[in-house]
């Protein structure tokens, strides 16, 4: 029988995954139809109108899990870690209820724009999608501003161990907070964008004279596109700020066990926290001194500094960390082949480029998966970096198995559903031409 | 000046009422879904469908805010109740994610069409009303736990710690209650938001049939505070502003079901709404200033400095949010509201 305290992690970090996926579909697909609008009221091209009114609809399921699962997050802090919650609560509970306001707005924005088509005027229609766009942005942030909060608390003082003298505006202006938020961001519209670019590279490979993929392939390639280019350089700010703030999650991330100046960067393999060592790694022999600190021979404390209860899992750490990099750097290798055929015109005939983007169109979701891996399991064992361990965080309710054993159940079927449904829209649209409507009014 | 404490203890409660006046009606009208399977429940479904889908995760929010400002302001609470109520609270959430997703799947299918024919399977009817039906019974066991005071019981098995807080009487008949009166208020609701005679009449005999319901409920659970909610029971029945508002309440009742029965729709709408928040505010205003009876207050509370931003933010939140709420329900309920009462 597993403990309680990995049932409960368990749980979260379940919990955490499922529902990022549908809160990063929820705050790019609204741009994606809104970009699809804006073509329509520039260019009058039905086909424009038909491909937002698709999108939408799909987006209204995939918004709908994000939201009730969004829900089931808010009670799970206090249901797995009453304690964190009683401590954190005073200090970024009022992020959390910026982020509900933001979420409202975007839920009633989101009613205009689903059932609103017949009953605003275009262009107030248009501007509906755009609230939802800015409004789910927005609760990203603060969310992200809250988890930088756990990798870096600030806004309160610790007298005897308690915390006090709180001052709860200072997290809205985390250091951590922009870099960890720019981050998110540019994930989230990469991701999402270059996956609706796989979708519809698919559907023009089976159908390669059809405008209305055409369209939309454009659409999500710049969507996702622009932002998996730039998202090297946020994870470069980032990986800096992780080397100042949390030198032991950074240690974890790159398997760096020793203290050294001029550190190498180690690439791919598995380490080994027994023997200190990584095997089946590529070293760049003082790569990591250059990439955190532009100098060959500076100092990188390794894991040797930090003691040993309190490091974060190497293996699990570095490996997540490598996926995600891995992918990124994919997706943004994809960007520029396609931003090249793109520049040479006729993007949609090269049959190799509308493969690869199908076979990765799953990486940017993978990358974020591992991200959130590398952040919350490079912070343990703490839940607030250097003030309480998870440990100590976690409901003295027993059995907590069973709950967790319940939402992986739910949430696999919930999975499974969401993916049935979504290949319906999407096998309905291959059918489609162009210049007939294929959204219908649900008003 | 009231205190920070009260304030904010107000705008939860104020959370709360608006939280089952749109977003339980929206459970409530799931729930009536169970009596409209297979192909003759069909203009039900696209009456109940039409009703609530541009609106019920805007009014589904309105459960987060409630839960934001009680960790933010209260964390002790959030504590004990998360703990103790760790069940109940789980069940819920269940009932909470099955309900959204049923409801976007059996809508949003490719096949779906407004006049409720859906291809996605039937199972999703059912799923959806059940988890309608579950979700505010969770909620009400849950909310009937708080008030008993058993919340703070004795500790010392796991049936003591997680099991006997809510599994009483009292706060199973405020389950029960909170799911009756979730199905009263749709019932209500959805008699102005049918143009078709036929669902008219039958969700105005749902509505009297639920009211009565409501009003047999809520008395057992008023006798059960005896035993079952002691602080409830004196503030409801030994002073005599309780008896005053239990009084009040009732009279809101028979009035409201008077109104549905001669068919004064507006009228009867608004006072099934002002009937629900009287048990809501009785309860709440019986229960001042504990938040978990008998032992944690709304004075067990976050420093002033998070009092002070939270306040804001929601007075700020509000100022920015009303007017979208308001243009949202003109949008979709505008014409129901204004044209077609009678």
């Amino acid at each position: 029988m597993i403990s309680d305290l990995i049932a409960a992690r368990s749980q979260m970090a379940m919990s955490l995954g499922f529902h990022i996926v549908f809160a990063v579909l929820g705050i790019a697909m609204p741009v994606l139809m809104a970009a699809a609008e804006w073509r329509w009221l520039k260019t009058k091209d039905e086909a424009y109108l038909a491909l937002a009114k698709r999108w939408s609809k799909g987006t209204a399921i995939l918004f709908a899990v994000g939201a009730v699962s969004g829900t089931v997050l808010s009670f799970e802090l206090g249901l797995l870690w009453p304690s964190f919650m009683e401590r954190a609560g005073p200090v970024v509970g009022p992020l959390f209820g910026l982020e509900g306001f933001a979420f409202f707005t975007e839920a009633i924005f989101l009613g205009i724009y689903l059932y609103g088509w017949s009953r605003l005027p275009p262009r107030a229609h248009f501007i509906a999608g755009l609230i939802v766009a800015a409004s789910g942005t927005a609760s990203a942030m603060f969310i992200v501003t809250v988890n930088a909060w756990m990798n870096a608390p600030t806004g309160f003082d610790i007298v005897n161990g308690e915390i006090t003298n709180v001052r709860p505006l200072v997290p809205f202006l985390h250091p951590f907070a922009f870099h960890e938020t720019l981050h998110m961001l540019l994930a989230a519209f990469a991701a999402t964008g270059l996956l609706v670019a796989g979708i519809h590279a698919f559907l023009l490979l089976r159908h390669p004279s059809n405008q209305f993929h055409k369209n939309a392939l454009v659409i999500a390639l710049v969507v996702g596109g622009i932002p998996a280019i730039l998202q090297p350089a946020s994870g470069d700010l980032i990986a800096r700020a992780v080397a100042d703030h949390q030198p032991a999650k950074l240690a974890a991330m790159e398997a760096h066990f020793v203290t050294e100046a001029g550190a190498d960067f180690v690439l791919f393999g598995l380490p080994d926290v027994s023997s200190q060592t990584v095997d089946y790694a590529v070293v760049i022999p003082h790569g990591l001194s250059l990439l955190l600190h532009g100098n060959p021979h500076a100092i990188v404390p390794g894991l040797d500094q930090i003691p040993r209860q309190d490091w974060p899992p190497v293996a699990v750490t570095h490996v997540a960390f490598q996926v995600m990099v891995v992918c990124g750097l994919i997706m943004a290798g994809m960007t520029i082949w396609a931003g090249w055929r793109w520049w040479k015109g006729r993007l949609e005939e090269d049959r190799w480029l509308l493969r690869m983007l199908l076979a990765t169109a799953p990486l940017g979701f993978i990358a974020i998966e591992a991200g959130w891996v590398v952040t919350e399991v490079g912070r343990q064992p703490w839940i607030i970096q250097g003030l309480m361990r998870t440990s100590q965080a976690v409901t003295p309710m027993p059995g907590l198995w069973i709950p967790m054993v319940t939402f992986s159940a739910l949430y696999i079927l919930l999975a499974g559903v969401v993916v049935w449904a979504i290949r319906r829209h999407i096998a309905a649209t291959m059918a489609v031409s162009p210049d007939q409507g294929v959204g219908r009014d649900t008003a | 000046m009231p205190s920070y404490e009260l304030m904010v203890a107000a705008a939860l409660v104020g959370a709360l009422t608006f939280y089952l006046l749109f977003g339980g009606a929206d459970f409530g009208a799931g729930i009536w879904t169970l009596f409209a399977m297979g192909r003759q429940g069909q203009p039900q479904r696209a009456l109940i469908d039409q009703a609530i889908g541009p609106i019920w995760e805007a009014n589904h929010v309105w459960l987060i805010i409630a839960v934001v400002i009680l960790f933010t302001a209260f964390p002790p609470a959030f504590a004990v109740i998360s703990i103790r109520l760790h069940i109940p609270l789980t069940v819920m959430l269940i009932g909470i994610v099955l309900r959204g997703t049923a409801f976007a799947i059996r809508t949003h299918d490719i096949s779906s069409r407004s006049d409720g024919f859906t291809g996605a399977p039937p199972i999703w009817h059912r799923i959806f009303a059940w988890s309608s039906l579950i979700t505010p019974t969770m909620l009400g066991i849950i909310l009937g736990a708080i008030a008993s005071g058993r919340a703070s019981g004795p500790t010392d098995t796991i049936r003591e710690a997680f099991v006997d807080p809510w599994l009483a009487p009292f706060s199973i008949t405020v389950g029960v209650l909170a799911t009756a009166l979730v199905a009263y208020l749709a019932a209500v609701y959805l008699i102005m938001e049918s143009s078709d005679p036929e669902l008219r009449r039958l969700f105005r005999r749902r509505a009297v049939m639920s009211g009565i319901l409501v009003i047999i409920l809520a008395a057992i659970a008023l006798f059960l505070t005896h035993d079952g909610a002691p602080e409830i029971y004196r503030g409801l029945v030994q002073t005599a502003l309780g008896r005053a508002t239990v009084v009040a309440t009732a009279l809101v009742h028979l009035a409201a079901l008077w109104a549905v029965i001669t068919a004064r729709n507006l009228l009867a709408r608004f006072l099934a709404g002002v009937g629900a928040v009287a048990i809501l505010w009785g309860w709440a205003l019986s229960q001042y200033p504990y938040l978990v009876e008998p032992s944690v207050t709304i004075y067990d509370a976050a420093p002033h400095s998070t009092l002070d931003i939270l306040l804001a933010s929601l007075l700020l939140g509000s100022i920015v949010l009303l007017p979208f709420l308001f243009y949202l329900y003109k949008l979709f309920k505008g014409d129901v509201l204004l044209h077609r009462h009678d």
